[in-house]
């Protein structure tokens, strides 16, 4: 068992969004260092191509970074996708530093925390590169060895 | 697939709409390769690549997948309906059943197993290319002289 941190990211309206809204879910947490950067942008695009196949498994995804709300809807807007955003904002990355996923520049680092609907944390992956991401194979690989 | 029997195989994963994988297109087409086309259309970011994928795969209904592949890549400005239409035309297929076939579900399937296998492989960005297995970064330099150097 490795329960989820406490922690606290503002939903798209506003809304807090904390560890209890794990449960009873599966989802998956998507750290991504920065709202319209160039990589950032293909991976939700990419995630958002097999949504209805994570949705199939009963898994949520939600993108998370320390932009503001405001950003971070104007990127999903921007990019068409549906991935709902959690802002890390104030205090900046104080969850993902709960994660341990916070950049020492400033952003999270790019990784994926799966966590069960008990809250615990099922599966973690770091993308040891900057400029790559993790392929959505990685995820449905952890999903069949999750359950 | 096309290329010499015994010629090296190449695994493409690509987009009509990416421009990286018109680049890819153009490096690769007389080399003496096999390549093996697959589609891999993230509509989110090329919102006319599913259009165009399906397209190929009604071409290929009428024998013509890669005479529509190329012309899909010689000009990716052009990528709306009446353009799929006007290149199926030129390449003499029968409009009608272009028209039918390429919004059936078997091209539809078609392109999303394709695309599934894409996943499945890894493949997160396009172009993405294999050679003898291995994944080949087809867009920097030395990812296209490693295909070029293929035995």
């Amino acid at each position: 068992m490795n329960p989820a941190p406490e922690f606290s990211l503002t939903t798209e309206d506003r809304g807090e969004f904390t560890r209890s809204d794990l449960l009873e879910h599966t989802t998956l947490l998507v750290f991504y260092p920065f709202a319209f950067s160039p990589v950032c942008t293909d991976q939700l695009n990419l995630y958002q191509e097999v949504l209805d196949e994570f949705e199939q498994r009963g898994v949520r995804l939600f993108g998370v970074s320390c932009d503001s709300l405001y950003t971070q809807r104007a990127f999903k807007e921007h990019l068409g996708v549906t991935i709902p955003q959690l802002s890390d904002w104030e205090p900046k990355g104080a969850t993902c530093r709960a994660f341990d996923v916070y950049h020492p520049a400033g952003f999270p680092q790019r990784a994926l925390v799966l966590a069960d609907p008990d809250a615990n944390i099922a599966w973690r992956h770091q993308e040891p590169a900057v400029d790559t991401f993790p392929g959505a194979n990685l995820i449905f690989d952890a999903l069949a060895g999750a359950r | 697939m096309r290329g010499p029997d015994d010629a090296p195989l190449v695994v493409v994963y690509a987009d009509f709409e990416c421009p990286y994988c018109a680049v890819v297109h153009e490096h690769l087409r007389d080399r003496p390769l096999r390549i093996a086309f697959r589609h891999f259309p993230v509509r989110s970011k090329h919102p006319r690549a599913w259009a165009a994928a399906t397209a190929a795969e009604a071409a290929a209904f009428q024998d013509a997948f890669w005479p529509m592949h190329d012309a899909l890549f010689a000009d990716q400005g052009r990528l709306e309906d009446p353009h799929l239409w006007a290149r199926a035309e030129r390449l003499g297929l029968d409009l009608e059943r272009f028209e039918a076939d390429r919004r059936s579900p078997e091209a539809a399937e078609r392109v999303k197993d394709y695309f599934t296998g894409g996943i499945r492989a890894g493949v997160t960005t396009t172009p993405a290319a294999f050679a003898a297995g291995q994944a080949v970064d087809a867009r920097s330099a030395e990812g296209l002289a490693a295909l070029d150097a293929l035995p």
